[in-house]
């Protein structure tokens, strides 16, 4: 160890040292002394330095985290304006009410709903397929698993830019792709479903592989012979897999679709991107504004920042309800396993 | 989705076992090896996930023309250097890369050293309101940052950052995802004997960080490293709000740029984003194995 010369002698060492050495002259003392000195340090170094390891992160998340957070709730109750930040007026709840008054709000609160599902159910279950299979013995598993990951290394513009282009309703490859099987031109933009599907189909394929990977993680920690005794039991490689694999996963489970509701709530690089009109209101008839997007379009197109922190405090207020839903599901799945 | 997960656990009904040949193929479990269908789903992954990549090369090696025709081009044109170049001047990318480098480095460099000590604290030292503190982190990781945009634009207005880069890089720099991860790794990693002898050999907490925690925590450390920086390579929506297209922008805020400007040059967004993307890439070409050894490992855990 290289602190073998350090000052700092811990009380474990008092009185184990040299037990050979002549008592009483100033020398001892003054030794003596230092020691207990020594130990004084000691005792508030084993006291407060796990404070001074961990105040940092909670300094930092107070700052940039915790007081938005809750000042989003201050300024949600004032009239701000994007161009003078600082000047607030009081208003009450007059924020909210103009938000649920306004269909745009709705119709953007349906719109996250309806792309998070249509985002997140089949990214989950392709994934869930996708670590079964990748669970197997396979020749090349690292390939695949490093190539899985390449659209999660693609930044969300990059990747809402080439999808803009390969959902081109008349030169677009996957109209081109449709056409050859003999479907019609979709219009991607313009229509309602399509274009929450091909919003939706950016996140899937971002986020597919990643999904993957962590539910293999979970699945290669699974004990081997739990299988084997389902094997000896008779089970099928399919009853084994509900049977054995998805329960054990579910923890696992829980904590991808937790993540992936959050994820959900927040969608705003996408649409914002996919939108051949370049605005912010998710196409020429909010088909795809996502409550992210309005959010924005409130406070920074609208300049109504107090709106667009009401907006904020409303997706606080639904992710603490979806929370508490899923905690209530996790305990009665505790409680039943 | 709840639906799923709200039904009971069925009671494996076990079944008389069938002929031996069919035992032999179920015992095998996880291990088996994989089939040929296997192999087809996989490649068919494989070409969803790298298409539009390779897809994005070929518009950009393409021109505007040729885009709008069908059937769209397959192959690569001859054009794809003189876009990257003019991509690369327009869109301002030589100090997109150089802003984001900085940016993603010092907030993932911090993220690390401050996840470290603290997930030290919390998975090895005793101290009072520890349960508690450890609860608080868990519960940050679950409030998104979009909730906390407008006071932090409010601040970044008054401080008159706006355009500069400690705008984005001052609220990236703690992670409880970093902390948990950590804390998580240092748990089974770091045995508690060898805290003991070093303080036993005098060592204050400090030294036991330096000399104990971070030669044992490197490994996880260079994962979380690699994770973090490419969560601020990619971040969009808060270096949008603070920075500008022509003022001091990010990769992203460049490339999106590109898209919202008015070029209607389809192959020079393109050209754009593929290098946007590339640097990325490239990393995870080298590093694949280890940045999928870190997910993995963070799953488990997490």
């Amino acid at each position: 160890m290289a602190s073998r010369h350090d000052t700092a002698a811990p009380p474990v060492k008092e009185g184990g040292a040299a037990p050979g050495r002549p008592p009483a002259d100033a020398d001892t003392e003054r030794a003596m002394k230092k020691r207990a000195r020594l130990s004084r340090r000691w005792q508030r170094d084993m006291r407060w330095s796990p404070y001074a390891f961990v105040s940092p992160f909670f300094l930092l998340f107070l700052a940039f985290g915790l007081f938005p957070l809750l000042y989003t709730g201050w300024a949600s109750l004032h009239q701000v304006e994007l161009t003078a930040p600082t000047d607030m007026s009081w208003v009450g709840l007059r924020n909210y009410t103009r938000i649920f008054d306004d269909d745009f709000f709705w119709n953007a609160a349906k719109n996250t709903l309806t792309i998070g599902i249509i985002s997140t159910v089949p990214q989950l279950l392709m994934a869930m397929g996708l670590a079964h299979i990748l669970n197997y013995k396979l020749r090349g598993s690292t390939f695949y698993r490093v190539v899985m990951l390449a659209p999660y290394a693609t930044s969300i513009a990059a990747a809402s830019l080439v999808f803009v282009l390969l959902f081109g309703r008349d030169y677009g490859m996957i109209n081109w792709a449709l056409n050859a099987v003999g479907i019609d031109h979709v219009d991607w933009q313009n229509d309602k479903w399509p274009s929450q599907i091909a919003v939706s189909s950016i996140i899937v394929w971002r986020w597919t592989g990643y999904n993957a990977l962590i539910y293999l993680a979970a699945m290669q920690a699974i004990p081997q012979d739990l299988y084997e005794s389902a094997a000896l039991d008779g089970a099928s490689r399919w009853r084994q897999f509900l049977h054995v694999t998805l329960p054990s996963l579910r923890p696992t489970i829980l904590f991808t679709v937790v993540v992936s509701t959050i994820g959900a709530s927040q969608v705003f690089g996408e649409p914002l991107l996919f939108d051949a009109n370049k605005g912010a209101s998710g196409g020429s008839q909010h088909q795809f504004q996502t409550l992210g997007l309005y959010l924005y379009e409130q406070g920074w197109i609208n300049q109504h920042l107090g709106r667009a922190s009401a907006i904020a405090w409303t997706m606080f207020l639904i992710l603490i309800v979806i929370g508490v839903v899923n905690y209530v599901i996790s305990r009665r799945l505790r409680a039943s396993s | 989705m709840t639906t799923t997960l709200t039904k009971p656990p069925a009671d494996a009904v076990p079944e008389p076992p069938k002929r031996s040949r069919g035992m032999k193929a179920a015992r095998a479990g996880g291990q088996l090896h994989a089939g040929p269908v296997a192999y087809v789903i996989l490649a068919l992954f494989t070409v969803i996930s790298l298409f539009p990549l390779v897809w994005t090369a070929i518009a950009a090696s393409r021109d505007n023309q040729r885009l709008a025709q069908t059937p769209p081009p397959f192959w690569f044109g001859s054009g794809l250097f003189d876009k990257l170049e003019v991509a690369w001047t327009d869109a301002n990318l030589g100090e997109a890369f150089l802003n984001t480098t900085l940016v993603a480095g010092i907030s993932s460099f911090t993220i690390v050293f401050l996840s470290t000590i603290a997930g030290f604290a919390f998975a090895k030292l005793r101290f009072k309101g520890r349960g508690a503190a450890m609860l608080v982190v868990i519960g940050t990781m679950m409030v998104p940052p979009q909730l906390s945009i407008i006071p932090l634009y409010m601040m970044v207005a008054k401080l008159d950052w706006t355009d500069q880069l400690q705008a984005v890089i001052f609220p990236s720099l703690v992670s409880a995802f970093g902390v948990f991860f950590m804390r998580q790794y240092l748990i089974q990693a770091l045995p508690d004997e060898i805290i003991e002898a070093a303080r036993v050999d005098g060592a204050s907490s400090w030294r036991v960080v330096w000399h104990v925690v971070f030669p044992t925590a490197r490994p996880a450390m260079a994962v979380l490293g690699m994770l973090m920086f490419v969560q601020t390579w990619n971040d969009f929506l808060w270096p949008f709000l603070v920075l500008t297209q022509t003022g001091n922008p990010t990769v992203q805020v460049a490339v999106a740029g590109l898209g919202r400007g008015y070029t209607p040059d389809q192959s020079l967004i393109m050209a754009g984003a593929l290098l946007g993307t590339l640097p990325l890439l490239i990393v995870f070409a080298i590093f694949g194995k280890q940045i999928v050894g870190g997910i993995m490992q963070g799953a488990v855990k997490g």
